[in-house]
């Protein structure tokens, strides 16, 4: 996929005026959280899963390359083959190749981000192969050619009214005046048109939560059972995944299953948890006779033993984006790529290049809630003050914005000047904002006022009454 | 593709600065997976007795939509799944997977039900399995593949009905994991993994619209649990 991080500002001011966007996020905010935080509350171990959790995870990527090669050993013991991909290229064309060497024309494809970061449907669909997502929301977007706007909710930015259009337009073989108002006719309209099309594919293709090293597995974590009917009902089992899923044991993995679902949608335990062992065996009442997995490696190497390592950790819960105040105003889309939200802040410039992506890191007000949520607690806001200063050391910013940095850096180490100015500026703004208390536009602050209002002073500075404090305890 | 498994590793092991702690770090790995030690499990369900894990369970699956029936003996079950299909108006034809738990179910005790041993169609509305095991904790069902055991019988029909001895109801995943590792150590001498274990909490579902919760995606509309229960505490 193309990004277009680069537009992050034009991308938000439009989502800002959005107002089906704004509805949706609405939802979001007041739903998600709330839901979180009663899971949590209600399991008294989960403080001490998240260290445990962190811990497994940290174990696990001080010995990818040994896990990896103990995983591939099981597979390939258990009749599967995996598939090394250093690049997203390299992977579109492995898939390819085995859906090729399957005779595939068509295939159902769980939800799966490491699809959407390779492009894969493009890939498919220019090749003469008919990739037919199936999770609801997935399928929403592939109807509305659009790129999914959360990690666990592709269609999240929707309302219902978006959904039924999309529906009216897509499926035209059905009676346009049938009722589509509410999510449940809507979600019942999906079910039947993608049944058959589960019953007819050739190939199927999940993406992967996690990996287990002990046992060759691959799992993933649905609620609607469309990841089983697509890896079941067909031939050939094809895995897309990343190196970094990876986790020793099922036990390991139990650990974080247990902080997975609360910390995406506050359920106890998602509905569906699948796990993938092989093919079939001599014997087995069902199942794919192929089974593929695709490893991609993408960059995630290249991060290990850098400031950037804590986020191979991440699980893609999506607790990040639902408690971002960044996210919750602007949507998913502005980010430009694959992956928003904070973890998207910190990934995508890893991925794409600070070059493309430097406004995302920015796009923070630090706030910190994203990672007093992160399951993996995450330190998403330093590893963001690392980006910016990538960007500070490549040079990437405008010349006025390094010049105003300058010049306030000079200041900063000159306290008495620093002083002096601020008491000055303080009482200039006291002064010209008595009146009122506040000011409605300010020369070379229209980045604050075009939005807000900015307080005027109201008295002496922060350093000043410290100061005076001082002598009084004396 | 040997070349880019090559410079994977390569980048992984020059990342990781991995020079002659090799057989240290091989040592701690091949370690951590033989012994598969478990983390912290929840105290939720591993201080309960046997009947409070039951309750336990049965109170988790219902707050996900799973419906809950009781019997003391698999000589009821053709009863109780009678009654819930004419509860919810079904049709009596069901497909049945040739689980050998179910196998001494005296189905001809309802004449009208209409069985089919084997692996579920599309067309099939109402499916009977057997689970492997249960999870109190979360009320998860355990359902494992195997031979005359279809995976896709748990996801097909709309309907699904698991016959569940109270005896297989455990506290934790990993007492689900432990159990299962000792029954291929039983068959063939060693552990080797089922092709699919489905780990299942109530029925299907999605919230992909406007966070609205809507039963029955894909998957099962409904699930219905019967426990048997041969030693019921009342």
């Amino acid at each position: 996929m193309q990004a277009t991080s680069h537009e992050f500002k034009a991308n938000a001011h439009k989502a800002l005026g959005d107002r089906n966007l704004q509805a949706a996020l609405g939802i979001l905010k007041r739903d998600f959280p709330g839901r979180r935080a009663a899971a949590v509350d209600r399991l008294p171990e989960f403080e001490q899963l998240r260290d445990e959790g962190r811990a497994i995870k940290n174990h696990t990527l001080a010995h990818l390359d040994l896990y990896l090669e103990a995983f591939e050993q099981k597979v390939t013991s258990l009749g599967g083959q995996v598939h090394w991909a250093a690049d997203a290229a390299e992977a579109r064309d492995q898939i390819l190749a085995i859906c090729r060497a399957a005779g595939a024309r068509t295939v159902t494809k769980g939800k799966s981000m490491i699809s959407e970061e390779i492009a894969l449907n493009d890939h498919l669909e220019k090749n003469g192969i008919e990739p037919v997502e199936t999770d609801l929301g997935e399928y929403i977007i592939q109807l509305r050619h659009e790129t999914p706007s959360h990690i666990i909710g592709p269609a999240i930015h929707l309302v219902k009214e978006q959904v039924a259009d999309t529906f009216r337009d897509a499926h035209t073989h059905l009676d346009p005046a049938r009722p589509l108002s509410e999510p449940r006719q809507l979600c019942d309209e999906a079910r039947a048109l993608l049944r058959p099309k589960f019953l007819a594919a050739d190939v199927g293709i999940t993406g992967a939560n996690f990996l287990v090293a002990e046992t060759g597995s691959s799992i993933i974590v649905t609620n609607e059972g469309n990841g089983d009917l697509t890896q079941n009902l067909t031939r050939v089992h094809i895995v897309i995944t990343s190196i970094e899923k990876m986790v020793p044991t099922l036990e390991d993995v139990s650990t974080l299953l247990r902080l997975l679902a609360r910390s995406a949608t506050g359920q106890e335990f998602s509905t569906y948890t699948t796990v993938s062992s092989g093919p079939r065996r001599p014997g087995d009442a069902d199942g794919p006779e192929e089974y593929h997995v695709v490893l991609l490696d993408n960059g995630r190497s290249a991060m290990l033993g850098t400031e950037f390592q804590d986020m191979l950790r991440c699980i893609r819960c999506g607790a990040c984006y639902n408690h971002c105040p960044v996210y919750g105003t602007v949507g998913g889309h502005a980010y430009g790529w694959v992956y928003g939200g904070p973890m998207g802040s910190v990934l995508t410039p890893q991925l794409v290049g600070v070059e493309e992506a430097g406004n995302l890191p920015n796009a923070s007000t630090f706030c910190g809630r994203c990672e007093s949520v992160c399951p993996m607690k995450i330190p998403l806001p330093k590893m963001m003050r690392h980006w910016r200063e990538r960007e500070f050391e490549r040079h990437l910013q405008p010349p006025v914005y390094r010049a105003g940095l300058a010049a306030w850096s000079w200041l900063a180490r000159n306290p008495p000047l620093y002083r002096l100015a601020t008491e000055i500026g303080a009482a200039v703004l006291g002064w010209a904002g008595r009146s009122r208390g506040r000011f409605r536009a300010l020369p070379l602050a229209q980045g604050w006022t075009n939005g807000r209002d900015l307080p005027a002073p109201e008295g002496k500075t922060f350093m000043a009454l410290w100061a005076e404090r001082q002598k009084r305890a004396r | 593709m040997p070349d880019s498994r090559e410079r994977i590793l390569g980048n992984l092991r020059r990342s990781l600065r991995r020079g002659g702690d090799g057989d240290a770090a091989s040592a701690a790995v091949r370690a951590r997976l033989a012994e598969h030690r478990a983390n912290t499990i929840p105290a939720r369900a591993t201080e309960l007795d046997r009947d409070g894990r039951i309750r336990l369970f049965q109170a988790m699956a219902e707050e996900v939509a799973a419906t809950v029936a009781h019997v003391t003996s698999l000589d009821d079950v053709p009863d109780a799944v009678a009654d819930y299909l004419a509860r919810h108006n079904l049709p009596s034809d069901m497909v049945v997977t040739e689980d050998p738990e179910l196998a001494p179910i005296p189905w001809e005790r309802r004449p009208t039900l209409a069985l089919r041993p084997g692996v579920a169609t599309g067309a099939d509305l109402v499916g009977v399995t057997g689970a492997f095991a249960a999870v109190a904790e979360t009320g998860t069902l355990m359902l494992v593949s195997g031979p005359g055991m279809a995976t896709r019988n748990n996801f097909l029909p709309d309907n699904h009905i698991v016959v569940l001895r109270a005896d297989q109801i455990v506290p934790s995943y990993e007492e689900g994991w432990e159990r299962l590792r000792a029954l291929k150590t039983l068959t063939d001498g060693k552990f080797t993994m089922p092709r699919t274990v489905n780990f299942v909490t109530g029925p299907s579902r999605t919230a992909d619209i406007e966070l609205k919760i809507e039963l029955g995606a894909h998957g099962p509309r409904r699930l219905h649990i019967v426990i048997v229960d041969d030693t019921p505490s009342d």
